[in-house]
């Protein structure tokens, strides 16, 4: 009998820490399918981040290093300065790439550096209990914005992947979500074409990926999915921002 | 027989980074240090050195995180303002367990403070300076040639005890030129780095570089592992030098440039036929306290000598046996601050002059 659906082979046969609904299992589930397309794990390192994510190295099957929080692209820089023929990539949320990683996160991508940047915005910290992220929408009530975000006040989010592709040195930056099967084709799409960039030595490539937090967002799985529909994708719009090789 | 090279601290500290195998850095222009990063911009690219002008201290120090983690030799250099922005990084290669050179040319603080010289940031270099109650290696240079080979061990006792090592100076060590002789790396036993990332192969077993400890007792386990760790260094690697302490009545005591400064004053005594010595602390973490114990058995009072109002005074304290008397003379830092060996052989003459068991901040 022919197995036509299988865990991909970077990943672990464990169960996540993920609440229900959450959808970094999905994220890490493609970004561990294009691993195993590209036939890269075995010389794949991945730079975790502090947040939901930080536990990269109990689902991936691949050497991982921890990173402080925000600096998982410094870090990736100086594990790619040191190991060149490695597949790096880092995986980091809204609060560590958006806030206390901006620094590192634009000079890595002004450098060009040759690593993947897995960028999961769920405009929340989930780990600490839903405070309010630099890509929270304006109106959105988190546990540090009660009333809601105040433009005036707290600033518009963040577009990230927008505002990197305006950097010379990003090859590749696209936004991405999982909210329904045609999204997650196209994340997979991308996500796969993000690490193929840097497989040819074809230098940074991007990825935001949209996801639910429903226990943060006071939402069931359903609600908080469609949420990402209604309410994200009209401020986050998915699409490839940057290709510059035409990969 | 190496030629003799006239250079200035800093640059001596770059050599040898090149010479012991560094060929990943990764900085911040900051006085009085950036002779460092500017040597090896130069120098590295001919040898396949990667050099990395980072955006911020905080992102050279991760770099050199992920450098560490793959296992090469990497260094980061820095001043005062600098190393404060590097202690999250250190603290998380503490709890990592990852060597890696930080180099720390002194200035003045608090704040910005000045470029001038300074030995006020003891207490963040040997009491390890981020969060977590960890400590790193602390090598005080009082020479150029210091610079050279205590940079290049540097590099040996991160590797071999898997911790960070700070080779600590000050603007008047890295800025000032005396004649060296850049000897070649010498041979150590050194462990095989068999924990580094470098992509799981099929068959191999998972690495994984990290500071988070959740387990049940897992972190009081390393805490107590470390600490051990600590007591190993303290037995196996302090390091100091004594100069005319045989015989003597008081022993000045001083690192770094203090102690250049002390030992001409405590030379001049000599001329003048007082029993005076120098120790002079190599080491700062692990602090050489056996060399205080076992001299204070022998002289009658140590005077210690700082640039800072005084904080390897705590440490002394704790060395020297019951009851020893100690005397301070301190220059806080500042422009027109340092001290003259006149100056300090006149404190030598007054400490001479009176024994007694006051507390030694009386003097002030």
């Amino acid at each position: 009998m022919q197995q036509v659906f299988k865990r991909p082979a970077s990943l672990m046969d464990v169960q996540t820490h993920f609440c229900p609904g959450c959808q970094h299992g999905t994220i890490h589930r493609i970004v561990a399918e294009a691993l195993d397309e590209h036939g890269l794990r075995d010389r794949t390192i991945g730079c975790a981040s502090v947040g939901c994510s930080v536990f990269l190295y109990s689902y991936f099957d691949i050497d991982v290093v921890e990173s402080p929080h925000g600096r998982a692209s410094a870090v990736a820089t100086g594990v790619k300065r040191a190991r060149p023929e490695s597949i790096v990539f880092t995986y980091q949320g809204d609060g560590d790439l958006a806030a206390i990683g901006t620094s590192e996160i634009i000079h890595a991508a002004n450098r060009g550096e040759d690593i993947t940047v897995i960028f999961v915005n769920n405009t929340t910290y989930g780990m600490t209990g839903g405070q309010m992220a630099p890509t929270t929408l304006v109106g959105q009530k988190t546990s540090t914005t009660p009333y809601g975000r105040n433009q005036s006040k707290d600033g518009a989010p963040l577009k990230m992947a927008e505002l990197l592709s305006n950097l010379d040195g990003v090859a590749f930056s696209a936004r991405v979500a999982v909210n329904d099967p045609r999204n997650l084709i196209d994340a997979r799409k991308q996500i796969s074409r993000a690490f193929r960039y840097q497989a040819e030595g074809k230098g940074f490539s991007f990825i935001e990926a949209l996801s639910a937090c429903p226990t943060n967002w006071g939402m069931n799985p359903l609600q908080a999915n469609a949420r990402v529909g209604a309410e994200l994708i009209p401020y986050f719009p998915v699409g490839v921002f940057k290709n510059v090789h035409n990969l | 027989m190496q030629a003799r090279k006239f250079v200035k601290g800093n640059e001596a500290v770059a050599m040898a980074a090149i010479e012991a195998g560094c060929r990943h850095y990764f900085g911040y222009p900051i006085t009085p240090q950036s002779d460092i990063p500017e040597y090896l911009a130069r120098e590295f690219p001919a040898l396949g050195g990667e050099f990395i002008q980072a955006e911020s201290e905080i992102a050279s120090i991760n770099m050199l995180l992920g450098a560490s983690a793959c296992g090469v030799r990497a260094m980061t250099s820095s001043s005062g303002p600098g190393i404060s922005l590097k202690q999250e990084g250190i603290s998380y290669m503490a709890g990592s367990e990852l060597p890696g050179v930080i180099v720390d040319i002194c200035r003045q603080g608090p704040g910005l403070g000045g470029i001038d010289a300074s030995q006020a940031d003891y207490f963040q270099a040997t009491r390890g300076g981020g969060h977590g109650g960890y400590r790193i290696i602390v090598l005080a240079p009082a020479s150029v040639q210091e610079m050279y080979d205590l940079t290049m061990l540097a590099f040996d006792l991160s590797d071999i005890y898997r911790m960070p090592a700070m080779v600590f100076a000050d603007a008047v060590i890295g800025q000032m030129k005396e004649a060296i002789i850049p000897n070649p790396r010498p041979a150590a036993t050194l462990p095989a780095k068999d924990w580094v990332v470098r992509g799981r192969k099929e068959g191999t077993e998972q690495r994984v570089v990290k500071s988070l400890k959740l387990g049940d007792g897992e972190m009081e386990a390393f805490h107590w592992q470390m600490h051990e760790r600590y007591h190993e260094l303290q037995e196996k690697e302090s390091r100091w030098e004594e100069f005319e302490t045989a015989d003597a009545t008081l022993v000045v005591t001083a690192f770094g440039s203090a102690a250049r400064i002390a030992k001409s004053a405590v030379m001049a005594a000599r001329e003048a036929g007082m029993k005076v010595g120098l120790l002079r602390p190599i080491t700062l973490f692990p602090f050489p306290a056996k060399a205080y114990h076992d001299l204070t058995g022998r002289c009658r009072k140590i005077l210690d000598i700082e640039l800072s109002t005084g904080q390897m005074i705590d440490d002394v304290r704790l060395s020297v046996q019951p009851g020893t008397e100690i005397d301070f003379y301190g220059r806080p830092p500042g422009a027109g601050s340092l001290p003259t060996p006149e100056e300090i052989f006149e404190q030598i003459k007054n400490a001479l002059l009176i024994f007694t068991n006051l507390s030694p901040f009386t003097r002030f």
